[in-house]
């Protein structure tokens, strides 16, 4: 680690620990690059599973870009803290003197930069696979800019109730989905309403008072999580 | 740390106070519980069947639904209590973590398969009375969906618990869980509410919109009053068997099998 990040204000370990995170994720390319392909290869299943129409394409279009987004991040989620909490890394953090609730938002900001921004580029591409118009695409960028980090937010707390399971994955997907639901809801609201030309600003206005409240309140949970999962 | 020991050394005079302490003592609470439990079962039995008397035998059948609007004696009662059940989960969890009582773990946790029972009943129901009113057995109504979000949380609370092996740390895991899952329901359910008036135009309503009768609504408040204590003595017999199985090896537990054998 960096000696003059080492230091110990709040800020100064922050930026370490969202550093060594992404420089551990960019040695690990193929896992990166894991959950954006995963998204690729279950939206252009749609097409082929109810055909090409550009009409239904377009209809069903937002539906299917975010509950690929919601599966892309459960799949991506388990990576967020495993290997620290297998090597004992976290144990060290939680001893570090820096509070939990600090490192869980890095290791969180870390997760979207790698996991969630990615899906936000590739979705102007998506969304012309799947004949989304051009006005409704930027609004379907907006949203998933907004949501996903919610997502990654959300999952945390499911993560870090999870990580001491063996085989925490399955169980997962049943603890978060139930929590993504008002966020589908909007995000996909928001898109619909912009391909019908009604007016979205108040789905994106909730969207972002999601995002406010659970940057607020998930990191908490998710310390609280992490701290009963390793006691 | 000193007003601490103020407390602990001033003798507490609250009868109330003691009694609810003392609850949270194992052996207290076996015992007391033992004696409740048979008197809260009488109390469910005796009001579900008057209820029961007056609502299938007494009260007419509705001249629009036919027969079919007897089903609200369990319907409507099922979905309050797979509502007030969670509610009172995400309560004692919250007890549980801050102030660390076993018992309240033990009952926010047996809380659980009982509120998914009620929501897997109200659902059951609502879907068999749906078909000979609404046409269907299932419609992605509001209410509908948001029992069904409902069972899902559920779902996810009995299955963290059910996945971690050692029992306190698993309570403590779904207890957090369940206090997650409380925040998040008023949400999940007025984005429902608010994607189904979004996507469907009108909603269905029951009984037309007309307000209940009293040959239909007394039943039913009754029903709704006596399944809580259905709740309770469910709740309190899952308790006791959770402790046993906790404390198998802990002396109260040892001294109460010797007594029970001789």
């Amino acid at each position: 680690m960096n000696p003059e990040y080492a230091g110990g204000s709040l800020s100064g370990a922050f930026v370490a620990l969202v550093r060594r995170d992404l420089l551990l994720a960019f040695r690990r390319r193929t896992e990166l690059l894991f959950p954006v392909i995963f998204l690729l290869v279950v939206i252009s299943l749609f097409p082929l599973g109810i055909g090409p129409s550009p009409q239904l394409l377009a209809r069903i279009a937002p539906g299917v870009i975010w509950i690929a987004a919601l599966l892309a991040t459960v799949i991506s989620l388990d990576a967020l803290f495993r290997s620290d909490f297998e090597d004992g890394t976290l144990e060290q953090f939680v001893i570090s003197g820096h509070p939990l609730t600090l490192i869980a938002l890095a290791k969180i900001a870390t997760h979207w930069l790698v996991a969630g921004l990615p899906i936000v580029l590739l979705s102007p591409l998506l969304a012309l696979w799947m004949n989304l118009s051009t006005d409704s695409l930027s609004v379907m960028v907006v949203t998933l800019a907004l949501g996903t980090p919610i997502l990654s937010l959300i999952g945390s707390i499911g993560v870090g109730l999870t990580i001491s399971l063996k085989r925490g994955g399955q169980l997962l997907s049943l603890l978060v989905f139930p929590l993504y639901v008002p966020i589908l809801i909007i995000a996909t609201a928001a898109v619909m309403a912009a391909s019908d030309g009604l007016p979205y600003t108040q789905f994106l206005g909730l969207l972002t008072a999601g995002l406010i409240t659970s940057v607020t309140l998930a990191p908490f949970a998710a310390a609280a999580a992490l701290k009963i999962s390793l006691s | 740390m000193n007003t601490n020991i103020a407390v602990k050394d001033k003798p507490r005079k609250n009868a109330l106070v003691m009694f609810i302490h003392k609850l949270g003592s194992p052996p207290w609470f076996y015992e007391f519980t033992g004696k409740l439990i048979p008197w809260l079962w009488l109390v469910f039995a005796v009001l579900a069947a008057w209820a029961l008397y007056l609502g299938l035998v007494k009260g007419p059948a509705d001249y629009l639904q036919g027969e079919s609007v007897r089903i609200i004696y369990l319907h409507v009662p099922a979905a309050w209590m797979s509502m007030l059940i969670y509610s009172s989960m995400a309560v004692m969890a919250f007890i549980a973590l801050v102030w660390r009582i076993r018992m309240v773990e033990i009952l926010a946790m047996c809380s659980a398969p009982i509120g998914a029972a009620f929501t897997i009943v109200t659902l059951t129901a609502g879907s068999l009375w749906g078909r000979p009113t609404w046409g269907t057995y299932w419609v992605w109504d509001a209410r509908l969906t948001s029992e069904l979000v409902l069972l899902f949380l559920y779902l996810g609370v009995i299955g963290l618990y059910n996945a971690i092996d050692e029992p306190r740390k698993a309570a403590r895991a779904a207890c957090l869980l369940a206090i997650v899952g409380a925040v998040n329901l008023p949400i999940i359910h007025y984005s429902v509410k608010w994607w189904n008036t979004l996507h469907q135009g009108s909603s269905v309503s029951l009984l037309g919109g007309s307000s209940i009768d009293a040959s239909i609504l007394w039943p039913m408040l009754i029903m709704a009053f006596a399944v809580k204590f259905y709740y309770a003595a469910n709740l309190l017999t899952r308790a006791r068997v959770r402790l046993l199985e906790q404390d198998l090896r802990k002396g109260w537990v040892k001294d109460l099998i010797r007594e029970q054998r001789t």
